[in-house]
């Protein structure tokens, strides 16, 4: 087995026991957001952009620096701008980045009917694995967060990979590293816990923020992208943070009480290969097959 | 638009299971990793051209420098012993990948001729030759020697340099050296406004 | 920068305005934000707009674009009222106790002494210490003789000089002396008059003074504060009276020279630092040294008037650094010319062009305009998306015989025959021929590129140039030997300098830009000794640093305070050390640092008197008792040996030793104390002074192409012009994923202006102002509010500058072809002749 494999912990779909539950000690990853620190340079948008190597996507000007108005199946990391009027009548232009909270209990995963197709690693990273996307988009609704988005002409949906591949060769993500303000952290959810902590109690203590906190939502086990936020008692100001988050209902039930009905559904699968199998026989690779592929 | 029901099924059971079922090792294809595509590119050490802060960059190239490679770049992002970008980037140094591989750039000396519509190629040895004559025809026309008070003033004032913002040390040295020596006083360059 | 980028982290307080650096420098803004982080500073933004800045600011303040002295000029009133100063500083290493004439008068009509309404110039004569004696009395002046009509031909007077020994006040009482003065000056920036110019509420202004000199409570001196500036406060037409309104406030307050102190010009793009320094500025030779002008008559003439002589109290010393400047001068003069210049032909004193008049950027355009320049080189420069007045910039190249633009993408400057506008008819008649020569890119290029921390950092050329573009050096080198060759073959006028100009690289062809830095660092033509420690340099050496510059022929250098960038030990701007012992981010072994690798200037000054840091955690330099000599974690910027007893200032480049709080004769054009004088389109006469609104020594341009708007003709609003944090001035609308970040143009608006023309965010907007009109799509934003200024209500608005009629959005017809300075005037600073880009007036209308 791939080392890959071992480290997944969650799969979407999957009937029997996850190859990797289990037998890996890893360190759990997470991204620190300090909106009361952030820009919105948007420096990490363009650092997704670049890393991912992902295409020009047309925008509109629609009054505001925000650049489009939620993330796209091509565009996994947004700055949300929102111009905010305290009581006293001074004004605060918050900006939040917007990307996939890599939840500990993904409602995506949940969600998901195809095997593997959505995979939470040892590390807690929630990653999509187009491979085996079947493209029905129960991820989307499974999401109180609105992050997969689904690309009609491939008909498979995407999201930030936590930088997947840097995160594995031991680099941080590409959005973490380009933050110019240094309101982006990465580290073990540990010690961004802390450092979360002890920063809301600075904004407490020394700037006036009485209500400062970190955001690391309950309702979905915990997130590996938390926030500390000047205003922790109203995350909704901050472009629609939820401020319960949860997975939808009818996930719960889909992967609870008639789970049965997914297993009954493998099951005709199942049957309907053994069928199709007996009927026109195994598929034979053919030998000159690898003398076409050139290589020695 | 939504996949179908039928699609679904197709994809889910013949294109997964089916497989399984056969006997072949899936395992391996759960999650296929992404590999990293700066692994074994060259890494040049740069600076940012745009703003003041002057971040050092890293410029991912093809290839290991070996001869029979032409390097093109495939990514760029911030060196995080910099001391002062430590590593970060704004969005305008985030994205210089598309700015030194970028189908706009200009690739062949082009001449507008007076009255004319349209650019029209030249070739390098003509433009500069034409330049060089232009340069000395004005010089020659207009150099003024001395002022109406008599003193020796030596100046050129009518030709005119105007130096950007990336102009390197040297290359600013390098103007100073041969406008000044034509007499250039209209020197002037982006540090201005 | 007088500090550093990451030096920031060390600051206790930072005042942020003329700047947006979370907006345009955001890599260098962290360091801002560390403060906050690790020393819990506060951070105050005084800008005409809420932006990327303010929104992590602890205190924001809306200003009227322009109105920046009065604001700083209320602040220093604030700090000497509230005694937040820092008084042994003050006394010590300002000139607050130095007596000035008793004919100087301060502007309380809105005219310093000395003004000639005729010339709209001063005579700055009574711009002047007075002469003292021994216990620093003023000595009795005789009066001067009335100027009497040169005889033509004569030589014109000397200008006058600083007094040798200076008459003080070090009780600072006398009312002539500096601190007296500067306190009378500003007693009239009451909180009143700061709110009736800047807007800014009168509870708001103190609450901003209350903040800002919080760190001089009870006069401890351990704290400190930094002022954080960019082109905000250079582009108006007292943009230098700003910066120094801002440098005296933070010598009063005792913050120059130290860690997270200092004035710190953040500047603009990647290299200007360099291209300033490199003397890509009509007025300068490399390392400022001042042009020569037609009178000086001589080399010696020159030097006389660059050279001063120290000015101080008599027994105070001053090291006067610029009385070296001869040796930098003949130095720089056998770089250029190497055996061609001699002492017998005055080192080819003849070969350089003197310098009379103004040729600065928008003379330029103007001169060209006139029919004066035929010829413009535009390299990597967009002049007429730069403008001021692009119309005119316009007008003036089709007036041009030719002109040659080295760019990497096309640009507004190389087709201004096609703008937007011009018919075929009309481009029929533009006889300007116009060659387009494609360049290198940054990735393509090596070299050294100075940041505004004044840091020469090497890079590497990543990639070979694309097929078809040449290297920029290769370009110029080629034309200047094309040029050369003409003059051998067929000779012309004075063909002297250009045939004597040494070009001795290994390929002429295509200089090698590390031969390049070797030059300008310099070498021995001599063999050298130090007299004091007998070290030895043998002709043909670099040399380690600029204190071997020599004024007798026996060395070359290419740029005096670059010398020691690249010593016998190599390339020191390649320097790639991580260390910082001292975990105050000075990096000592990181790339190279002018001058002399100092990193923190004036750092004496984070001394007290003894030579003991005024902050003990915060240790930059300090005197060694037991080595007799300054010793630090940074390379101290003064004489070595100069024990605290002797007194020395440590404004080591002033001939006064000490920080210019009054800036005595010819300094500055328009005052030796900054004045607050309203932009050139204003909306208020001035309240200091109704019949003075602005600057009396700031000149209109002539042509029909130069026209300026009052309120009276329907100009009412107010108009800033400034960059975005996902643009880069007019390149990155070349760039997909920029475009992508903000695709078009648009115009800042307030919500209660958009409300009065019934106007919604995304729909068009016209700003008219007298030199033309700008259409894009409204932001409507709270970010911007109305003001109460002089009592009335007024608006502002700002346009960002980004795009113009060459771009990705542009050629694709999804955005206006326009370009934001279309609007802006032919208005410049006298003293450092930068443009009036912020704070004209418009007129708003609903499309």
């Amino acid at each position: 087995m791939s080392q890959a494999t071992l480290r997944i912990r969650k799969m979407s779909g999957h009937a029997g026991p996850v190859p990797g539950a289990g037998t890996q000690r890893e360190l759990q990853v997470c991204k620190l957001i300090d909106v009361t620190t952030c820009i919105g340079c948007k420096a990490c948008e363009v650092a997704c952009l670049e890393w991912n190597a992902l295409p020009y996507r047309e925008t509109l000007f629609e009054n505001t620096y925000q650049t489009m108005p939620e993330t796209a199946w091509n565009f996994w990391n947004l700055i949300k701008f929102n111009e905010y009027e305290r009581p006293d009548g001074s004004l605060m232009w918050l900006m939040r980045k917007d990307q996939c909270m890599h939840c500990a209990e993904p409602g995506c995963l949940a969600a998901c009917p195809a095997d593997a197709a959505i995979v939470q690693y040892a590390n807690g990273v929630v990653d999509f694995q187009q491979d085996h996307c079947i493209g029905c988009g129960y991820c989307v609704s499974g999401c109180p967060f609105n992050i997969p988005k689904f690309n009609s002409s491939t008909k498979k949906v995407f999201k930030c990979t936590f930088c997947s591949d840097r995160v594995s060769e031991g680099l941080e993500p590409a959005c973490i590293k380009a933050c110019p303000s240094g309101c982006l952290h990465f580290g073990t959810k540990d010690d961004m816990k802390e450092l979360a902590a002890q920063r809301a109690s600075q904004l407490r203590e020394h700037f006036g923020f009485p209500n400062a906190g970190v955001y690391d939502p309950p309702g979905v086990g915990g997130t590996g992208v938390i926030y500390v936020l000047h205003d922790a008692s109203n995350p909704e100001q901050y472009g629609g943070l939820p401020k319960n988050p949860a997975i939808p209902w009818v996930v719960k039930l889909w992967k609870g009480p008639v789970k049965w009905l997914g297993n009954l559904a493998i099951a005709g699968g199942i049957i309907a290969v053994t069928l199709h199998y007996l009927r026109y026989g195994a598929k034979i690779v053919k030998e000159d097959n690898r003398a076409e592929g050139g290589q020695p | 638009m939504h996949p179908t029901r039928r699609d679904f099924l197709k994809v889910g059971t013949i294109g997964g299971l089916a497989a399984s079922v056969l006997g072949f090792d899936l395992a391996p294809a759960y999650a296929q990793l992404r590999t990293l595509k700066i692994a074994r590119a060259t890494e040049t050490r740069s600076t940012c051209p745009y703003c003041s802060v002057s971040c050092g960059v890293l410029i991912y190239t093809i290839g290991d420098k070996a001869k029979n490679v032409t390097p093109q770049v495939i990514h760029v992002e911030g060196d995080p012993d910099h001391p002062i970008n430590r590593g970060t980037l704004c969005p305008k140094g985030a994205s210089l990948e598309q700015d030194i591989l970028n189908e706009r750039r200009l690739t062949k000396p082009q001449v507008r001729r007076p009255g004319s519509d349209h650019w029209e190629d030249i070739t390098w040895d003509d433009a500069l030759n034409e330049i060089a004559q232009r340069v000395k025809k004005t010089r020659d026309a207009t150099f003024i020697e001395k002022d109406a008070a008599g003193h020796s003033v030596n100046r050129l004032e009518s030709i005119a340099w105007t130096g950007g913002c990336t102009d390197t040390n040297e290359f600013n040295y390098l103007v100073v050296k041969a406008m000044r020596s034509l007499g250039v006083v209209h020197l002037e360059n982006q540090a201005r406004v | 920068m007088t500090n550093g980028w990451v030096d920031i982290k060390n600051t206790d307080l930072m005042l942020i305005m003329g700047g947006n650096p979370a907006e345009n420098h955001p890599c260098g803004f962290k360091w801002a934000l560390e403060a906050k982080r690790n020393r819990n500073a506060k951070m105050l933004v005084v800008d005409p707009r809420f932006t990327r800045t303010a929104s992590v600011a602890d205190l924001f303040c809306q200003i009227r674009a322009g109105a920046d002295i009065a604001f700083l000029g209320g602040l220093i009133r604030y700090a000497i009222e509230n005694n937040r100063i820092a008084k042994d500083y003050l006394l010590h290493y300002t000139n607050a106790a130095f007596l000035v004439k008793e004919s100087f008068k301060l502007p309380e009509d809105g005219v310093f002494s000395g003004f000639d309404a005729k010339t709209q110039s001063y005579d700055k004569s009574s711009w002047n210490y007075s002469p003292g004696d021994a216990s620093g009395k003023a000595l009795h002046e005789p009066h001067a003789a009335a100027p009497a009509h040169p005889a033509p031909g004569a030589p014109p007077p000397p200008p006058p000089s600083m007094p040798e020994k200076v008459a003080y006040d070090f009780a600072l009482h006398n009312p002539n002396c500096v601190f007296q003065l500067l306190r009378k000056h500003y007693s009239r920036y009451t909180p009143e008059m700061v709110a009736r110019i800047t807007g800014i509420p009168q509870a708001e202004f103190l609450k901003a003074a209350e903040l800002f000199t919080s760190i001089r409570k009870d006069g401890d001196m351990k704290k400190v504060a930094t002022i954080i500036y960019a082109v905000g406060w250079t582009h108006h037409s007292f943009g230098t009276q700003i910066i120094r309104t801002a440098a005296i406030l933070q010598l009063l307050l005792g913050n120059v020279g130290r860690a997270g102190g200092g004035v710190n010009a953040l500047r603009g793009h990647s290299n200007i630092q360099g291209a300033t320094d490199m003397a890509g500025i009509f007025d300068v030779l490399p390392g400022y040294l001042k042009v020569p002008t037609p009178a000086d008559g001589s080399f010696a003439g020159w030097m006389k008037r660059l050279t001063p002589k120290p000015a101080k109290p008599g027994q105070w010393d001053s090291f006067n650094y610029w009385s070296n400047t001869p040796k930098f001068a003949v130095s720089f003069l056998k770089a250029l010319y190497g055996d061609a210049a001699t002492k017998q032909n005055d080192w080819a004193y003849d070969f350089l062009p003197k310098v009379d008049r103004n040729f600065s950027w928008v003379h330029l355009w103007d001169n060209m305009y006139n029919g004066i320049v035929k010829g413009l080189f535009a390299f990597g420069m967009n002049g007429v998306a730069i403008g001021p007045d692009s119309s005119k910039n316009i007008d003036a190249l089709k007036k041009a015989d030719w002109l040659v633009v080295g760019e990497i993408y096309p640009d507004e400057t190389s087709e201004f025959w096609k703008a937007p506008g011009i018919s075929l008819e009309e481009m029929k008649k533009i006889q300007t021929t116009v060659y387009r020569l494609p360049c290198a890119g940054f990735a393509e290029k090596d070299g050294s590129f100075t940041n505004s921390a004044r840091w020469l950092q090497w890079k590497n050329a990543a990639l070979p140039v694309p097929f078809g573009c040449r290297l920029d050096q290769a370009i110029l080198a080629q034309l200047f030997l094309k040029v050369r060759d003409l003059y051998k073959k067929e000779g012309g006028k004075f063909p002297d300098p250009i045939l004597k100009l040494s070009w001795n690289y290994t390929d002429p062809a295509n200089p090698a830009l590390s031969e390049v830095l070797k030059e300008i660092n310099g070498k021995a033509l001599a063999d050298l000794e130090d007299p004091k420690t007998k070290q030895q340099i043998k002709t043909g050496q670099q040399l380690p640093g600029f204190a071997w510059l020599k004024d007798d022929g026996a060395t070359a250098c290419g740029n005096w305070i670059y010398s020691g960038s690249f010593t016998e030990a190599g390339n020191l701007t390649m320097r790639r050390g991580t260390e910082d012992p001292s975990g105050l981010g000075i990096y000592p072994n990181w790339a190279w640092s002018w001058p002399a690798n100092r990193r923190v200037l004036y750092n004496r000054a984070s001394c007290d008197l003894d030579g003991k840091p005024w902050d003990p955690s915060r240790r930059q330099v300090w005197w060694s008792e037991a080595a007799q000599k300054w010793a630090g974690n940074d390379v101290p910027d003064f004489k070595a040996d100069s024990a605290p007893k002797d007194h020395m200032g440590p404004f080591i480049m002033n001939p006064e030793g000490v920080g210019r709080i009054f800036a005595p004769l010819a300094a500055f054009a328009d005052g030796p104390l900054p004045e607050f004088y309203e932009p050139m389109e204003s909306p208020i006469d001035n309240p200091l002074h109704p019949l003075q609104t602005h600057s009396p020594v700031v000149k209109r341009f002539k042509t029909p192409a130069d026209k300026y708007g009052s309120p009276k003709d329907g100009y009412a609003v107010v108009c800033t012009t400034y960059r975005l944090a996902e643009h880069y001035h007019y390149w990155t609308k070349n760039n997909p994923v920029n475009v992508q970040l903000v695709p078009e143009p648009f115009v800042e608006i307030p919500v209660e202006l958009a409300g009065d023309l019934g106007l919604r965010g995304g729909e068009k907007v016209k700003v008219t102002s007298a030199r033309g009109e700008y259409i894009a799509k409204a932001l409507v934003t709270r970010r911007i509010k109305p003001m109460l200024i002089d009592g009335r209500k007024t608006y502002q608005i700002g346009v960002p500058i980004h795009w113009g009629y060459r771009g990705i959005a542009e050629d694709a017809g999804k955005t206006a072809r326009t370009l934001a300075n279309l609007l802006s005037p032919t208005i410049i600073d006298p003293n450092a002749h930068t443009p009036e880009f912020k704070g004209f007036l418009v007129k708003v209308e609903r499309v």
